[in-house]
């Protein structure tokens, strides 16, 4: 009560410039705080303590014992992975599939939303953009169960091959597939999904546009070029801007799920390779430097895009 | 209208063409697997089973639906996802409302407190130290807390408390309502669509996550459904680096995993025609101010 009526007090003579960003007491707002803190507990547990965490980088840590480790090493744990030639084959296979992924995962979305857009049976556009966002809701795991079904020795895909007269293939165990198997997944599960940005920002192009560009003589193709890809340009220089932050960030629980050692050669990633060496064979110390040092990378990877395109195009995250 | 010319009418065969391809793509592995759910083992080994199941049975389904261990996990997943969403929500729900105060001291620093997670995060192994030496391992918490606020939504949620207008909060305050009593008797009636949107990515996240189960709990009885399930084809792709696993290394059948993933997935393909277009209107808001 006497909350409200200071607020009233306050708030009387008050019509000035709404610029003006007036003081309010904590002692008026206390309610509100009050709300705020369990989440910054959240917060201040579950993600600044793990980053804090990440000192046992530069510590030994022994399992059980303390949080942030038992005694400084300096950059040991960095130079001895640095050194490591397991860690440079991971890191390859990491960059190598999120660059793939990137190839792949970035633009057709941007394809099927333009290929959406020219259908002009509202039914059938809804339809297909139904059907295409299903994937996006399914466990990870069911996905890969999804995947070892398709392209099992007796699945789907053998099938086709056995009806062209060739030998099965057993994909899941070759090295050579697993780039294949991945991104081709990754693009069953995100491309419908994906276009729902840009079916949104293509709603807001200005239609007056489309009738210039036809009085001047523009085709479908010319409008396409000339006034939609334009349009919906800074919906793409967002998500690339996103995509790039989480390139090495590659699907995780994906690759742990449809790897196994004898396709490490190319499927082994950055995060396995830490989760192995970390959660597997114990050694904390050591792999939370490789994890500290790919979140270093994807941070620089997030602010260094977001500069770029902050200078060269003038749209950012913030 | 655009003048159809013969270019642009045979560009339009081709683009049905090629969204048909796609929808039949998209659907093709779920026609599949149900098909290779109600076929009999022997058909799927060598290889008959497409669209269509051969061998027809239900001994399989009857199968894993008497396996207690299926059902113990499949009720844990239950439990887990409505304890982690009822909590996330009312988590997320409250910082948002805060968040969404323009003219509140510090906002600013709460708001960046929360973005700042979604580009630089602990880590899986701080993660890992964490939630074992704060003893959640075994426990349903381990699931719960270390994702009880997903950034993503928390923007999403703020958005909309922004776009609501303020007069109403104000008449409530001068009619001597407290915050907390404005929060649940004026804002939360009028954001039932975004409290509903909430709720459903939540759930379906929860009910889709396997990590935190794999993790975090040692013994069978405590897992959720999708490590279950990721046992299962963990036994498939031939080899595995996980010793809590040994006895999945035996191959298992196509069929029982094809019915226990038809199973995992049934729920989600029930409501998901109804529950699609809260989430693309969900995402949209999230895009407009995050």
């Amino acid at each position: 009560m006497v909350v409200t009526l200071s607020k009233e007090v306050k708030d009387a003579p008050a019509p000035g410039p709404p610029v003006r960003r007036k003081r309010r007491p904590l002692r008026r707002d206390w309610q509100l705080y009050s709300l705020a803190v369990l989440p910054l507990l959240f917060f201040l547990v579950f993600r600044y303590l793990p980053m804090l965490g990440n000192v046992i980088a530069f510590r030994r840590y022994q399992p059980g014992g303390d949080l942030f480790g038992e005694q400084w090493v300096g950059l040991r744990y960095f130079t001895m992975f640095l050194g490591d030639p397991t860690f440079w084959q991971v890191f390859t296979n990491t960059a190598v599939l999120g660059a793939l992924t990137l190839l792949f995962c970035f633009p057709l979305p941007i394809v099927l939303a333009l290929l959406l857009n020219e259908v002009r049976t509202r039914w059938l556009k809804g339809f297909v953009q139904t059907v295409s966002y299903l994937p996006h809701f399914l466990s990870i795991v069911v996905v890969a169960g999804l995947i070892l079904q398709t392209v099992a020795v007796d699945g789907v895909i053998n099938q086709g091959l056995q009806a062209l007269g060739r030998d099965p293939v057993a994909f899941i165990q070759e090295p050579g597939w697993f780039r294949t198997l991945y991104v081709s997944s990754e693009v069953w599960q995100t491309v419908g999904w994906g276009t729902i940005l840009y079916l949104a920002a293509l709603t807001t192009i200005d239609t007056d546009l489309y009738d210039q560009a036809k009085v001047d003589g523009a085709n479908r193709w010319r409008q396409t070029w000339h006034v939609t890809l334009p349009g919906i340009a800074p919906t793409m220089i967002t998500l690339l801007i996103l995509n790039i932050g989480t390139f090495l960030a590659v699907g995780f629980e994906k690759v742990l799920l449809l790897y196994n050692p004898l396709t490490f050669e190319t499927a082994d990633v950055v995060s396995t390779y830490l989760y192995r060496v970390g959660i597997v064979s114990g050694s904390f110390s050591y792999a939370a430097a490789i994890g500290l040092f790919e979140a270093l990378i994807g941070l620089f990877l997030v602010l260094g895009a977001n500069t770029l395109s902050r200078r060269t195009v003038g749209t950012s995250l913030w | 209208m655009v003048t159809a010319t013969r270019g642009y009418r045979a560009f339009q065969a081709a683009n049905a063409a090629v969204l048909t391809g796609v929808v039949l793509v998209t659907l093709f592995p779920f026609v599949n697997i149900v098909a290779r759910s109600f076929s009999g083992e022997q058909e799927i080994r060598s290889g008959q089973v497409v669209l269509w199941p051969k061998g027809f049975n239900l001994t399989t389904y009857q199968k894993v639906m008497s396996d207690p261990v299926f059902w113990a996990n499949y009720r844990n997943t239950v439990v887990y996802t409505v304890v982690a969403t009822v909590i996330a929500l009312v988590l997320t729900t409250c910082y948002a409302y805060v968040l969404s105060k323009r003219e509140l001291r510090g906002r600013t620093v709460l708001v960046g407190i929360a973005v700042f997670t979604m580009f630089f995060n602990g880590g899986l192994i701080p993660n890992y130290v964490l939630v074992s030496s704060l003893g959640l391992r075994n426990t349903l918490w381990a699931i719960v807390l270390p994702n009880a606020i997903s950034v993503f939504n928390l923007l999403v949620m703020k958005a909309f408390f922004e776009s609501l207008p303020p007069e109403l909060e104000e008449a409530a305050a001068v009619d001597g309502s407290g915050t907390y009593g404005t929060l649940l008797r004026i804002v939360l009636p009028l954001s039932k669509a975004v409290l509903a949107t909430m709720l459903l990515f939540y759930a379906v996240s929860f009910w889709n996550s396997w990590f935190a189960g794999f993790l975090y709990m040692d013994r069978q009885g405590l897992f959720p459904v999708t490590v279950y399930l990721r046992n299962l084809i963990a036994g498939a792709t031939g080899g595995t680096d996980n010793t809590a696993t040994s006895e999945a290394a035996l191959q298992i059948a196509a069929n029982i995993q094809a019915v226990t993933i038809v199973l995992i997935m049934l729920p989600i393909m029930l409501v998901y025609p109804f529950i699609q277009r809260f989430f693309v209107s969900g995402v949209m808001l999230g895009a407009v101010k995050g």
